[in-house]
């Protein structure tokens, strides 16, 4: 029988930065000596809950997204690289061996930058999704100190099979952070695209006032997409690729856009 | 390594949620705080029946950041671990008031500036200082400040354990403005009374009448996911959430694009600061104009709304309140105004004003009393009341049993100060033999007829030997009572002599604080006391310093959010009544005490100890509480020191009594709770409210009646009205500092707790920024404004008017326009480059440039909620 994996689930529209996940983790690993797990961390300096900000669009159509970023537990760690002391557990976390890690820096092995340098205890350092508490049958939360202290249920631990995961994957819409790393990593994201891709906003006006309800097409080189502006006569269209961009309304050409690597407020208009 | 570690797990509840607590006992140490998850054995959830849809929260409590990081501030090099003496201070010699903040060589390596005194000689310092006081100098020169925030617990919160000292030694205290409500306080208590409830709204049972009626949100200055209802940590996250599935719409009006409008998206509208009563303003305009407010319910629940409607449409001032007008006024687009006025009155539609149904944002602006009363106004346009229409923040009103009673932080605890606190509606007739009256001894002194110091103005009170105002600390018992003046010294009293600080960060939370440093410094302020648990901020001004431990490091009791007072059923806040064992989780750090054990010492030492004790240690305290309140009925003490917590069973009553209900329908007030209800003296037939029409007012009958609207207190007409802030773009100043900060309660510290302090804290992206070594505040600014002072992301500013100057890290953000920038208040730290009170300060103390002036002459709040400042690039030194 296939071993159950561990995994972290994370949803970017639900995160809003209140560091909780890693304040708690600060406050597991800096200074408690969790061996043979992990050594102290340092009560400063380290971010092995990494949240990362992205604020997107222009005057007052913006949004703000946060990407909570542990060590992704990939399935083939690039980290392994650096060293034997690196191996992955049958539950899918990667763990770095304390005694045999001594003195070894692999903090710029990780493409996503999870890896930190400890000079006190001379050891590479990162999430280990808790595992000194997961493997302690008295946790009674059973899960990662991160996802427990969560308030906005933006994260979620999964312990299942893969093949059962992969379907969820699926089904939920789940991404990978920076997939072209290859790496399968254990954490993956909903609502990526908040922090990944780009939108463009407008509103579209009649006789001065705004027009809910006005049908908005956004055409792109191999992409239509439309929907319906809402109460202000705001229109959204999320989840785009750089590229050119015409937008449209009741018949008539609003604008074209670019959008290229930032979201876009293509203003109000008339129609 | 974790199974040679032997772990105990204990209870704590904290300002921002309850707790376990995991102790290395051997080594006296926390090891972690987490959450507390329910189990079976505890009561079932409630259960929200909405749309065919059925709602109950998670079975887990919630913590904010600042509980989550409590770890790393009560085991941090900034504790206070012994007794302090400031060098150059000789209680019986010279005691250079002047050196005070500038520390003097030779002191302790851990305490620069002192030097280190055992508990015998401290204790000896202030119990013949307070002898000298008395015999000497006479009654009123004895004078207590605390913080506006405690550490946790029933026994050693500041209403409870303070007055008991107080009135034990005979001291008087500062009176607290009603700080962070401040624009209700003395504005909307004129329009639709609730001075019990210090002019903000009812909001207990608001939740279920919110998902079952309510179509829209409005959120008014109001971003919950940052301050929670004060103490509710996370808990309405889910109701928000669950508003936000059946499709309810919201819609934020902010300068700032706040953490709550990102998480729950919505429309963003970002008024000018000190230009919000306009918005409000041409939203009543549309509505006017195109009769699309609720006629029968003003001409039959309102008063003045004629006399109002002239103004409104320009009649009586020539300026027609139109959205063209309010987009001018506020950088709004008019047509957006519109839209908002019409969606408004098209759907049912709550207003989260405020925190918690009123409190903090706005109101603490120069314009927060017409911003308070344009609120009150526009949803008496729509029928406060009606099924799905009020002021209501989804912060507090969560469906749970308010009539099982235990109590709150203001209900007294071992105080029982009738006057400073709400000791005598049920804990101190249930607690003590003798009933009311202020415990463990009656001294007038902290009484309306006493000695008085107003916090806003104990600068000038003591710099300049005299002070006057009006109201003293919170007025809630009528309305009229916020006219009656004071002034100090009080006639006949003795001046300030011996100032005994109890924690607190005036200098972080006042406005324009060098004022307070100043005041340190002076020969008029012979000796000052600080029991404190942190080296840091103001601590370092005191010329005794007596180590108090936290919460973490003694016992209490008490119930999660729950202050009750000025804040009735407040434990509404939690989706789970938690009743929690304060357990003492490490001894005490170093030679720090409880703040019961030093009260008590100090008492002992004036001879003076079993009047202040009455024979008990706090867990005997906790046991006296607990058996007065309802939970004997539930398990006996002993059971409950086993348990550790208990949850209140809910009782499904909820969709009787929602707020306004019994006012819209006319009916007696049916609120539940105790403390909720009018007086009946001040109603017809319990019906109405507590205005003098018992209507909402547009035309305040208690201000006609005070009579100075015409004369001197012109920032308070008779009706809500937008009036140009005198620090606002029309302003004088405007031309020297042309940015506007807004200076919101923050989200990485409570007050100033979990700030600083070599805390967690200090290492969140959004709070501090370490820059060479030293973790800088951020002041957050638009593109725009920084490219034109040739500041980048990151880069060290110092941003400055005439009443300070501030350096801080700057964040380039998209959440404020150009023009508005956004600072946090309440920094722990103050840190002056140079003399203190009249340098540069790099803590990043916002509230250095916030203004003095309090709302208007007769309204003793205070202004700090924006502010103008110019900003330039700093480089040091």
């Amino acid at each position: 029988m296939a071993m159950k994996q561990n995994y972290m689930i994370i949803d970017v529209a639900k995160c809003h930065d209140c560091n909780n996940c890693f304040l708690a983790c600060q406050d597991e690993h800096a200074e408690n000596d969790w061996a043979p797990y992990q050594a102290p961390m340092p009560r400063h300096g380290h971010r092995w809950m990494d949240i990362l900000r992205h604020e997107r669009g222009q005057n007052d159509r913006i949004d703000v997204a946060f990407l909570p970023k542990p060590c992704l537990q990939c399935e083939n760690p690039p980290c392994a690289k650096g060293g034997d002391f690196v191996s992955v557990r049958e539950d899918g976390i990667v763990v770095f061996d304390l005694k045999a890690g001594k003195g070894k820096d692999i903090s710029g092995s990780c493409p996503y930058g999870a890896i930190w340098w400890n000079a006190a205890e001379q050891v590479s350092q990162k999430c280990d999704f808790c595992a000194h508490l997961l493997d302690d049958a008295s946790w009674e939360p059973g899960i990662p100190r991160c996802v427990h202290t969560c308030p906005t249920g933006a994260m979620a631990f999964v312990s299942e099979e893969a093949a059962a995961f992969a379907k969820r994957v699926e089904a939920e819409g789940l991404a990978a952070y920076k997939p072209e790393t290859v790496a399968k990593p254990h954490v993956w994201y909903k609502n990526l695209h908040r922090y990944t891709k780009n939108f463009v906003a407008g509103q579209v006006l009649k006789g001065g006032d705004v027009a809910p309800d006005v049908v908005v097409t956004l055409k792109g080189a191999d992409s239509t997409a439309q929907l319906v502006s809402d109460m202000f006569g705001e229109f959204r269209f999320d989840g785009l690729s750089d590229g050119e961009y015409a937008l449209a309304a009741e018949g008539k050409e609003l604008a074209k856009v670019k959008v290229a690597g930032t979201s876009v407020d293509a203003g109000d208009f008339e129609i | 390594m974790s199974d040679k570690r032997k772990l105990v797990r204990k209870s704590q509840m904290t300002t921002g949620g309850p707790c376990w607590v995991y102790v290395d006992e051997e080594e006296n140490k926390i090891v972690r705080i987490t959450p507390i998850d329910l189990t079976d054995e505890d009561a079932p959830s409630y259960k929200i029946e909405a749309h065919g849809r059925t709602f109950s929260p998670p079975r887990k409590s919630t913590m904010t950041p600042i509980t989550a990081a409590s770890k790393s501030y009560v085991h941090t090099d900034k504790r206070l671990l012994y007794p302090l003496k400031r060098i150059g201070f000789d209680p019986k010699g010279e005691r250079n008031q002047e050196l005070r903040g500038t520390p003097q060589p030779g002191g302790d390596p851990n305490y620069p500036g002192y030097e280190r005194i055992s508990w015998d000689e401290a204790l000896d310092m202030v119990a013949d200082e307070i002898t000298y006081c008395k015999r000497e100098v006479g009654p009123g020169s004895v004078v207590i400040e605390c913080s506006s925030h405690h550490t946790w617990g029933l026994v050693n919160y500041r209403h409870s354990l303070l007055p008991r000292f107080m009135n034990t030694i005979g001291a008087s205290m500062v009176d607290h403005n009603p700080d962070s409500w401040d624009g209700w306080h003395w504005g909307a208590i004129h329009t639709w009374g609730h001075s019990a409830r210090l002019g903000i709204a009812e909001q207990t049972d608001g939740y279920v009448d919110c998902i079952q009626n309510c179509e829209m949100i409005v959120w008014w200055s109001s971003d919950p996911e940052t301050t929670g209802g004060i103490y509710g940590g996370f808990e309405s996250t889910v109701r928000r959430q669950w508003l936000q599935e059946l499709g309810v719409k919201f819609i934020f009006i902010d300068p700032h694009y706040n953490h709550t409008n990102a998480l729950c998206g919505g429309k963003w509208f970002s008024p000018q600061l000190g230009t919000d009563a306009a918005l409000a303003a041409a939203i009543a305009y549309v509505w006017i104009t195109e009769g699309t407010y609720d006629k029968d319910y003003v001409a039959t629940h309102t008063h003045g709304f004629d006399e109002w409607t002239k103004y409104i449409l320009g009649e009586t001032d020539g300026v027609p309140k139109t959205p063209d007008w309010a987009a001018a006024e506020c950088n709004l687009k008019a047509h957006d105004i519109r839209a908002l006025a019409r969606e408004w009155a098209k759907h049912r539609t709550m207003l989260a004003a405020g925190g918690k149904g009123g409190w903090g944002g706005c109101c603490r602006s120069p314009i927060g009393m017409d911003w308070s009363r344009m609120m009150v106004a526009l949803i008496a346009m729509q029928g406060l009341g009606k099924p799905g229409v009020g002021i209501y923040t989804t912060t507090e009103g969560a469906p749970v049993d308010s009539d099982f009673y235990f109590p709150g932080y203001a209900d007294g605890g071992i105080g029982g100060d009738p006057e400073n606190s709400a000791a005598a509606f049920a804990l101190a007739p249930r607690l003590f033999a003798h009933g009311t009256g202020n415990h463990p001894t009656g001294t007038n002194i902290v009484t309306a007829a006493g000695a008085h110091l107003d916090r806003l103005l104990l600068p000038e009170s003591i710099l300049d030997g005299h002070a006057e105002w009006s109201g003293r600390g919170f007025v809630g018992a009528s309305i009229e009572q916020q006219f009656h003046r004071y002034h100090y010294p009080a006639d006949g009293y003795a001046k300030m002599h011996l100032f005994y600080k109890y924690g607190g960060s005036q200098i972080g939370t006042m406005g324009s604080t060098n004022r307070y440093v100043k005041m340190y410094r002076t020969k008029n302020l012979p000796m000052v006391v600080s029991q404190s648990i942190w080296f840091e901020g103001e601590t370092k001004f005191a010329d005794v310093i007596l180590p108090a431990c936290t919460n973490f490091e003694r016992w209490d009791v008490s119930e999660w959010a729950s202050n009750s007072g000025y804040n009735p059923d407040s434990h509404n806040q939690a989706n789970h009544r938690f009743i929690v064992l304060q357990e003492k989780c490490v001894e005490p750090l170093g030679e720090s005490k409880s703040d019961y054990h030093i009260f008590w010492d100090v008492c002992k030492r004036l001879g003076l100890g079993e009047v202040f004790s009455d024979g008990k240690d706090t867990l005997d305290w906790c046991e006296a509480i607990y058996n007065v309140s309802d939970m004997p009925s539930k398990m006996s003490w002993d059971e409950f020191k086993e348990k550790k917590y208990y949850i209140v069973p809910v009782d499904n009553k909820a969709p009787d009594a929602p707020p306004y209900r019994w006012f819209y329908e006319d009916r007696p007030q049916d609120t539940r709770g105790w403390i909720s209800h009018q007086k009946p003296s001040e109603t017809i037939g319990c019906k109405g409210l507590q205005t003098q029409s018992g209507k909402i007012e547009f035309v305040s009958n208690s201000l006609k009646r005070f009579g100075h609207h015409d004369t001197d207190d012109k920032e308070r007409p008779l009706m809500p009205m937008y009036l140009e802030s005198w620090e606002g773009h029309h302003s004088e100043r405007f031309k020297d500092y042309p940015l506007a900060v807004v200076s919101p309660h923050p989200r990485f510290s409570f007050h100033t707790m979990g700030d600083a302090k070599d805390s967690f804290l200090n290492d969140v992206k959004d709070h501090r920024v370490k820059v060479d070594g030293h973790d800088y505040w951020i002041f957050r600014m638009n593109e725009a404004d920084a490219k034109e002072r040739g500041i980048k992301d990151g880069d060290l500013i110092r941003a400055y008017n005439e009443r300070g100057s501030v350096v801080f890290c700057c964040r380039i953000t998209k959440r404020v326009p150009k023009g508005t920038c956004h600072c946090y208040e309440s920094c722990a730290e103050y840190d002056p480059l140079g003399t203190p009170g009249e340098s540069t300060d790099r803590a990043g103390c916002i509230n250095m440039l916030t203004p003095a002036r309090t709302l208007s002459k007769y309204a003793t709040g205070m202004t700090t909620e924006h502010c103008l400042v110019q900003v330039e690039k700093w480089n040091g030194r």
